[in-house]
């Protein structure tokens, strides 16, 4: 009797001309699991991503989400991705905002909340990622480890029911990557369903229900992570893990 | 360091006289020209009268430059925004609809538009839309038109290219919260693109201010058409086109005084 899955992936192909990043990837995700994905670079982890929500469409395969099969009709999609929230490599805060702007605007024009809603939510998203007292910051004065919150806090505003996480700390300088996961590792034990891809194998190991590894555009392993760290059985897997765990 | 000290001398001998060559040579001669030119005319004003009266003739214009240069920027903001939105649109007709309006506009010599436009385009457009006549239609609102529709074209690739120096992030991070593309570009997209741009919108506007000179092929009755009816009714050409030359001069150096002014003031601002 297992529960209905929240994101459904099935046989996804995507293709930019030539290349193709993503060759027929299926994936079930069930309501407060976290999914970690992994692999080199250009194997089609991002991509994956970024089909959840469509900021990249399919070329063919099925994207469900909440029991919803995303098209492309403009609408629908922005209804459904006021469900999903995204947190990039980058960023992304609005740098002509203050913080807690960054965290309003969405909710106002989106969600049609109250000013004053707005701001309560925001200031209790960013005491929740620990820096309540950057509310009136712009991003240019803020660390990257504070935009990566600020950012994380943008997208729980919106009380997404799952989080994207495209590789959140590989921007970030190493003694900021760990304020960035822990709000991560929080996010996990309350229960959000969050799809992550990510280098942390740190994370992957303490939050991940199941870890996914990449390559060529195609799942090759997939499992707990426990199982697939200890005992990887394809040949890719154990290759990879062997580079990126080898120092 | 384990050098002598003597070259430590040296060095600094050097760069000073580095710094003083340089000094010479940034200083704004170009700025001591324009001083030595307004003094000139100022001189020429106080002690001669012709130009005195000249000056007071054409100054009747200086409104009709001025109201004309305004209203015609102000619309050339609306239709700029519009191309240049229209030019990124992923609509085809759109996209391709705003890409003719600007290529045609920009292949056409300024003083052809604004004839075609004033007297054959608006014309046009009264006689098909019944209730206007043509003849209701004055020079002045034609000039506006066709100052508009041209500077508008300008603009536009002011706008697109404003609009495309702002990253892709900030519009897939807007998108992802929900956001529709409209509401993306107001409000996350538009408020950066626009604070980036206005230095060159600025810079357009003087340039508009200076090409407003062409509607007195229109007879509207702007300063450079004054000073031409003055000069040939009373065959002072110098003191006419003198004192025209100086206007536009004081206008443009005024304006553009302004716009660095503006532009300093929001790099201060900053705060990225």
């Amino acid at each position: 009797m297992a529960a209905k899955p929240i994101i459904e992936v099935k046989n996804l192909h995507k293709h930019f001309g030539e290349v193709r990043a993503l060759n027929g990837v299926s994936l079930s995700v069930d309501p407060g699991k976290v999914v970690v994905i992994v692999g080199p670079s250009g194997s089609g982890k991002s991509t994956l991503l970024r089909c959840l929500n469509h900021l990249e469409v399919e070329s063919a395969g099925e994207v469900w989400i909440d029991g919803i099969r995303l098209t492309r009709d403009q609408k629908q999609i922005n209804e459904v991705r006021t469900e999903i929230g995204m947190v990039f490599q980058l960023f992304n805060l609005f740098p002509h905002l203050t913080a807690l702007e960054n965290i309003t605007l969405a909710q106002k024009v989106v969600r049609g909340r109250s000013e004053a809603e707005a701001e309560q939510i925001a200031r209790a998203q960013l005491a929740r990622v620990g820096i309540a007292d950057k509310a009136d910051v712009h991003p240019g004065q803020l660390s990257g480890g504070q935009q990566q919150r600020v950012a994380i806090a943008r997208a729980l505003a919106m009380n997404p029911k799952i989080m994207l996480f495209d590789e959140p700390t590989s921007a970030l300088d190493p003694e900021m990557i760990k304020e960035v996961l822990d709000v991560m590792l929080d996010l996990a034990r309350e229960g959000m369903t969050m799809v992550v891809v990510t280098h942390e194998m740190g994370f992957a190991r303490a939050a991940a229900d199941q870890l996914i590894f990449m390559d060529y555009g195609k799942i090759i392993e997939q499992g707990k992570p426990t199982e697939i760290f200890n005992n990887p059985k394809e040949d890719r897997t154990k290759l990879f893990l062997s580079q990126i765990l080898q120092h | 360091m384990d050098g002598p000290h003597g070259d430590a001398t040296m060095l600094e001998d050097l760069e000073s006289l580095d710094t003083q060559q340089r000094d010479w040579r940034q200083f704004p001669w170009w700025l001591l020209g324009i001083f030595l030119i307004a003094v000139y005319a100022i001189y020429i004003f106080l002690t001669r009268p012709s130009y005195q009266e000249a000056f007071q003739f054409i100054m009747i214009g200086l409104g009709i430059t001025i109201s004309t240069s305004l209203y015609a920027y102000l619309i050339a903001l609306v239709l700029g925004l519009l191309a240049g939105l229209g030019r990124i649109s992923n609509n085809i007709v759109i996209k391709n609809l705003a890409t003719l309006y600007v290529e045609l506009v920009r292949g056409i010599p300024i003083l052809v538009l604004i004839f075609y436009l004033a007297l054959v385009a608006v014309p046009g457009i009264a006689d098909a839309i019944p209730g206007i006549s043509n003849d209701n239609i004055s020079l002045n609102f034609r000039a506006i038109i066709a100052l508009s529709v041209t500077y508008g074209a300008f603009l536009a690739e002011i706008f697109r290219a404003g609009i495309q120096s702002i990253g892709r992030g900030q519009m897939e991070a807007a998108r992802s919260l929900g956001m529709s593309y409209g509401q993306a570009m107001r409000h996350v997209i538009l408020p950066q693109a626009i604070r980036n741009v206005l230095p060159a919108l600025g810079n357009d506007f003087v340039a508009m201010v200076k090409d407003s000179s062409l509607v007195s092929v229109l007879a509207v009755r702007d300063i450079t058409q004054v000073a031409r009816l003055y000069a040939g009714r009373t065959f002072r050409f110098a003191e006419a086109y003198t004192v025209l030359a100086v206007m536009y001069l004081a206008l443009t150096l005024i304006l553009s005084f302004l716009v660095k002014r503006l532009e300093s003031r929001l790099e201060a601002k900053g705060g990225r």
